[in-house]
């Protein structure tokens, strides 16, 4: 699934990131050569850069400060976020407290979203499942998101046997339809925890993040200043972690929210497979793996779930999309 | 284009060793036990283990098992199940329903999408625009098992109980293979309309439709033969990404409407430990897996002129 994206960037012709900004204010410790690269962090951090919001980062601030979806989506995520830090925040139950008689109790004015098959108040038992997905989706996106800002910008960088090297491994791992490999993989695991699921799907989902960075680093690297850096006699440490990276991390990161979003979803397609986390976990997947057989019984039980965790994985797709849209030059 | 087309073959062959030995790692290094598993709870004699493992060659070191068994593929034997079904035998079965799901979600995705997309595209900002970004939007966020069980759920069980559609098995001949078709065909089908969508409102402000319009041309003629022609070339390259999709959507799928085709198959396989019954059908899917990309590259220079690879 993951590929799409990456195919839609790959026909824009260009990575939003690629473009270099506008010339740098020059108030931190620029030096002549790197205009523009400097402001750059500084400029994600803090939208206006010295008075003179022309750089992309700000322009795209300034863009995505106009638009609902971007609110929309980023108070759910951080709702979801601090859900996932501290559940004991939203509710006052113990999600292992449960009671036979309550068995599928439907949901009441004390309890919205009723019981579990255990017995379990329900909306206790979704509220403690947002963290293990989401500390999934997480994991596995910075794990990934460090693979590919080394190996693309190594391959990207030095191209010759480096590339060829990266390129053809990528390729062995895409060769494998994500989730077949994922299952295959996870059910070599008798125990399965968060960091063995964060783990697999590492493996099988580094690649199109490290293409994208790999091409994305191939259009900065012929560009005017790192020319001019190179020729004031920078290393290729410099030149790669000081003018090529600020320049082109950008539709990473853009690309790396849309991955949390879709890394959610496999963790709970892999949970309701029965190969993804196991009981005594509590995780959206498990919690509709248990209802699919008594859905026409019991909707509740499907609904709560499937509900939260659909919202939550939109709204990452959404956020990725918004912020992707304001960071795309062509669009404007 | 034929040297091109012999470096990518070239280039396919360590991508399929490296593939299949990935695959074949995971599933024969399982810490779990298949001949245990055979026998669930009771415990078989030690000789009946022995001669099971010898037969399996179980005992081999990995690479050696991985050898033999990739000569034996080459000469077209594929292994025998762990109850000692030929696994070819096993696949010849479960092909035909797969592909005929997955033919019917290819014409779903296709219809509905480049209908959506060009709907969508021909007027930007108008309500079905809207409508079209916002469903895509959702169907793409929701994982497929949700999707499967809300069109279960919400369609399939009130056409079941008119009689009007089945909803699960594929005993009701061509239409079993609706609901499944479109459960399966919905997220590539929210993503081929997107694309088209963009692919054509971007090839409507070109110049070459300027001109068509300028020369008199009726709408529907600068739209189908101009426009639309040349949009479609990128959704081309998403049909190849699609199979890849299809086939991990085919495991939920397949599971959820009860269907006994490769994906339902292949999990089975995977949870009774059955290697050489997964790594046997994951070995074909890789291969049509890579077979489709070329052939999408190739199609794709075919097509826009302006592609060159060589």
């Amino acid at each position: 699934m993951t590929d799409y994206r990456a195919t839609q960037e790959r026909d824009r012709g260009q990575a939003p990131g690629a473009v270099s900004p506008a010339p740098g204010t020059g108030g931190t410790d620029a030096s002549a050569v790197t205009p523009g690269v400097t402001t750059y962090p500084a400029a994600i951090a803090g939208g206006e850069v010295g008075g003179r919001p022309s750089s992309l980062a700000s322009d795209a601030w300034a863009d995505l400060r106009r638009k609902p979806l971007f609110w929309l989506s980023a108070s759910f995520i951080l709702l979801m976020a601090v859900v996932a830090i501290r559940p004991q925040l939203f509710t006052g139950q113990d999600p292992y407290e449960c009671d036979l008689l309550n068995s599928v109790k439907r949901p009441s004015s004390g309890h919205w979203f009723g019981y579990d098959i255990q017995g379990c108040d329900y909306y206790t038992r979704v509220i403690y499942g947002a963290r293990p997905s989401i500390s999934i989706g997480i994991l596995v996106t910075i794990m990934s998101v460090i693979i590919a800002l080394v190996l693309g910008a190594l391959a990207g960088y030095y191209g010759g046997w480096v590339d060829t090297l990266v390129s053809r491994s990528a390729d062995i791992f895409l060769g494998i339809p994500f989730l077949l490999g994922a299952i295959v993989f996870l059910n070599a695991f008798e125990r399965r925890g968060v960091w063995v699921v964060a783990l697999a799907l590492t493996v099988l989902g580094w690649m199109t993040l490290a293409r994208l960075m790999r091409s994305s680093v191939i259009q900065a690297r012929d560009m005017d200043y790192v020319s001019a850096a190179r020729a004031l006699g920078a290393s290729d440490t410099r030149i790669l972690v000081r003018h090529i990276l600020p320049n082109a991390v950008t539709p990473l990161i853009v690309y790396a929210t849309v991955t949390i979003g879709i890394i959610i979803s496999a963790e709970a397609t892999l949970s309701f497979l029965n190969v993804g986390l196991q009981l005594p976990s509590i995780s959206w997947g498990l919690q509709i793996q248990d209802a699919q057989f008594r859905f026409e019984s019991d909707p509740h039980l499907l609904l709560f779930p499937s509900l939260f965790l659909s919202l939550t994985v939109l709204s990452f797709m959404v956020l990725g999309d918004v912020v992707r849209d304001a960071f795309d030059p062509k669009l404007r | 284009m034929g040297r091109y087309v012999a470096r990518r073959l070239l280039q396919m062959i360590p991508v399929f060793f490296g593939t299949t030995f990935l695959i074949f790692f995971a599933v024969f290094t399982l810490p779990g036990d298949p001949v245990r598993a055979l026998f669930g709870d009771r415990r078989p004699p030690q000789e009946v283990i022995d001669a099971i493992r010898e037969k399996y060659g179980l005992d081999d070191p990995f690479i050696v098992q991985y050898g033999k068994y990739m000569s034996n593929l080459f000469q077209g034997d594929f292994g025998v199940t762990l109850q000692g079904r030929d696994v070819l035998d096993v696949l010849s079965e479960a092909w035909p329903i797969s592909i005929k799901l997955a033919v019917a979600a290819f014409a779903i995705e296709v219809i509905i999408g480049i209908v959506a997309g060009v709907l969508a595209g021909l007027r930007r900002g108008s309500f079905i625009d809207n409508l079209v970004l916002v469903s895509t939007t959702i169907v793409v966020s929701l994982p497929i098992f949700v999707i499967g069980f809300t069109v279960a759920l919400l369609i399939g069980l009130p056409l079941a109980r008119n009689g009007i559609l089945p909803s699960s098995g594929v005993g009701g001949g061509w239409r079993s293979y609706v609901l499944p078709g479109f459960v399966l065909a919905s997220v590539s089908l929210a993503y081929l309309a997107r694309l088209t969508r963009s692919s054509l409102s971007e090839n409507l402000r070109s110049d070459y439709v300027r001109t068509a319009t300028a020369k008199g041309l009726p709408r529907s003629r600068v739209v189908i033969r101009h426009t639309l022609r040349n949009s479609l070339i990128p959704v081309v390259t998403l049909l190849g990404v699609d199979l890849g999709v299809l086939m991990g959507g085919a495991i939920v799928t397949e599971s959820i409407f009860n269907i006994p085709g490769i994906g339902r198959t292949i999990f089975q396989g995977i949870q009774n430990q059955e290697g050489s019954l997964v790594v046997g059908i994951t070995t074909v899917l890789v291969l049509i897996y890579l077979f489709a990309t070329l052939l999408v590259d190739v199609l794709y220079a075919l097509l826009d002129p302006r592609i060159r690879y060589d």
